[in-house]
């Protein structure tokens, strides 16, 4: 491992490299420029595809093609854009292709802003893209957990043959941490793609296609998708608690501002609310199980979001009905201190403490 | 006495580059003869083993199965994109992307004029029929003016829909391509110089030097309501008019 100072921009770029990415094309967007810009230094270095592409729709179609060919590849882009990769990536995911597909996230709808929002969470974890398919989605909160989920995001694409998404956000593309870097992996030991294009030679022709006009064919086709989705959702799925085991509230938040409910946790504690921590680290395949289990012991389960309310949507279906609810959320780029949460969750707690001794709310 | 059969030689026999996949085009449609001429100069050149064919959203959806080569079947419009980035990567491989106008001038502009631009080492075979075939007949930008289609019932009104557009001569326009022609097949002489044009277009691919575009000035009978016969003569006497034949770029 090696340790260095980087943006999270560059720390995703460069802990591609060193998963074996040698191929990537992409289209500038602020707040993620940086890390286009790291691959159009470091990608020859490594003897590695760089495109700057006329679009980011021209951009994943040259994923497209590069994936066929067999090699990693990754694309980046920030909200915006990444609306206009979601037709490459439906197609991606009805070829069975690989991909890695970053988002470094901002303020929306529409043009929107620059700042650091949530407000994606639909588009990447409910199908942004046409038809039935599913996207491994991962959700970083510090620098170095963004190289290390870029890495893994390779890894699973490619054991899966799915699309998977790293969904960062401006605050974790911009800010500078220390990231502990992984060595580079010898992409001849990566396992073979025998799909992969790569000329008939000695063989029958390998086709690479998401079209099936026969609807048996393609309910075929689907149905193997959804046992890959399946196995998916009993393997991958991943989350961090933080201190759960004794909480009267249990705050649910990723990414950055799963960060930052850390922080409120200890705030809450220090003066005398036992907060806990349930950070979801994929968002597809989502932690259902885990936040239904604590939701069972934990009286008020409180997501947290930088929108008007997109995960919320899953952690009540994983309460379902366990627990109050609530959700507190900011928007438009606008990032809350952890004082403005805290307030939260006290107002929660103590509504829960009168509950209990009896006395109805005025 | 020896048989006839021994001493006759075969002078025209199927390209060994065709897959055994049926066609699904109409009767008397140029598609079907394009896609033989492809073969035929794949197995020319001897790359059937190395070429990789990319395949549009439109009547030759199929293209990806029906060359015994590898093959991928890219999103309406992109498959200059899709070629990129298989070239980019497999720099050995002989890439070739087949379009329809609908696909490779409307949906798909701005990827056909930036790999061209880029001078991308690919070559696309560009199936101008100046109509949307696979969707039953709209207007496609490469319709000609008063030409009647489905979403122009009164003929393109070129007040509203403006000029058929001419790819090649826009492509010619670019410093990077290599090579840039527009041949049609309404008579034999047109057919062999299409076939001579594609040669010259894969192999200067094979050579390593750049960016080739054959445009194919094709028919739609189905699409056009005319016989094969009358289509034919439609192309030979008019569309011709509004695009000229020619090599634009040869810098082989
Ligand atoms: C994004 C998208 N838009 C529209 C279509 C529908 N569509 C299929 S083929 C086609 C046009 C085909 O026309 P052309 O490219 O001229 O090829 P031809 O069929 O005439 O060979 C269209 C619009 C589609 N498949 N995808």
């Amino acid at each position: 491992m090696e340790r260095q100072l980087m943006t999270g921009n560059e720390a995703m770029a460069e802990a591609a490299l060193r998963a074996g990415c040698r191929a990537y094309f992409g289209y500038p967007i602020t707040p993620q420029n940086e890390l286009l810009e790291y691959m159009a230094r470091r990608m020859p270095q490594v003897g590695g595809a760089f495109v700057q592409a006329e679009s980011e729709v021209a951009a994943i179609n040259m994923c497209y093609g590069a994936a066929a060919a067999g090699v990693r590849v990754m694309t980046s882009s920030s909200s915006p854009g990444v609306s206009l990769k979601m037709e490459g990536i439906s197609y991606m995911a009805g070829a069975d292709l690989p991909v890695v597909v970053v988002n470094v996230a901002r303020g929306g709808p529409g043009l929107g802003n620059i700042a650091p929002a949530q407000g994606d969470y639909f588009q990447a974890t409910k199908g942004g893209g046409h038809g039935d398919y599913r996207m491994i989605v991962l959700a970083p909160s510090t620098v170095n957990e963004a190289a290390a989920l870029t890495q893994l995001a390779f890894d699973l694409a490619d054991k899966y043959r799915v699309p998977a998404m790293v969904l960062a956000d401006g605050m974790l593309g911009q800010m500078m941490e220390p990231v502990e870097l992984p060595p580079f992996v010898d992409v001849g030991s990566l396992p073979p793609k025998p799909w992969a294009l790569s000329g008939a030679q000695g063989r029958e022709p390998n086709y690479v296609a998401s079209f099936a006009l026969d609807p048996y064919d393609l309910r075929e086709l689907n149905r193997r998708r959804l046992a890959r989705y399946q196995q998916i959702e009993a393997h991958e799925v991943r989350w961090e608690e933080v201190q759960t085991e004794d909480a009267e509230v249990l705050l649910v938040a990723y990414g950055t501002m799963g960060r930052i409910a850390k922080t409120v946790v200890r705030l809450a504690r220090a003066e005398g609310t036992r907060a806990g921590l349930l950070r979801p680290i994929t968002l597809w395949p989502f932690p259902y199980g885990p936040i239904r289990r604590l939701a069972q012991r934990i009286p008020v389960v409180l997501t947290v979001e930088l929108s008007m309310g997109q995960m919320v949507e899953d952690v009540r279906l994983a309460v379902e009905g366990r627990a109050q609810t609530p959700f507190y959320g900011e928007m438009g780029g606008v990032v809350p201190t952890p004082r403005d949460i805290l307030q939260e969750v006290k107002a929660h707690a103590l509504q829960r403490g009168k509950h209990e001794a009896g006395v109805r709310p005025a | 006495m020896r048989s006839s059969v021994e001493n006759m030689k075969p002078v025209f026999v199927r390209p060994k580059s065709l897959s055994d996949k049926k066609f699904t085009y109409c009767p008397g449609c140029h598609h079907g003869l394009i896609t033989r001429i492809l073969a035929q100069v794949i197995d020319e050149l001897g790359i059937q083993e190395r070429t990789v064919m990319v395949a549009p959203v439109g009547c030759a959806v199929f293209a990806y199965e029906w060359f015994r080569c590898d093959g991928v079947q890219a999103a309406h419009g992109r498959a200059a994109a899709v070629a990129t980035g298989i070239k980019r990567v497999r720099p050995d491989l002989v890439v070739i992307s087949y379009q329809g106008d609908g696909d490779l001038a409307a949906i798909g502009l701005a990827e056909t004029i930036h790999a061209a631009n880029r001078g991308e080492k690919i070559s696309v075979i560009f199936v101008n029929n100046q109509i949307y075939g696979m969707t039953g007949g709209q207007m496609a930008p490469t319709t000609l003016v008063g030409q009647h289609a489905t979403s122009c019932p009164e003929g393109r009104n070129p007040q509203e829909a403006g000029y058929p557009i001419r790819m090649a001569e826009l492509l010619a326009t670019l410093e990077a391509p290599v090579y840039v022609a527009r041949l049609a097949l309404f008579d034999p002489k047109h057919v062999l110089e299409t076939t001579k044009a594609v040669r010259k277009a894969l192999t200067y691919q094979v050579q390593g030097k750049g960016y080739s575009f054959v445009e194919i000035l094709a028919n739609c009978p189905t699409g056009w309501r005319m016989s094969p016969v009358q289509a034919n003569k439609h192309i030979a006497a008019v569309v011709t008019k509004a695009f000229p034949l020619g090599e634009f770029v040869d810098k082989g």
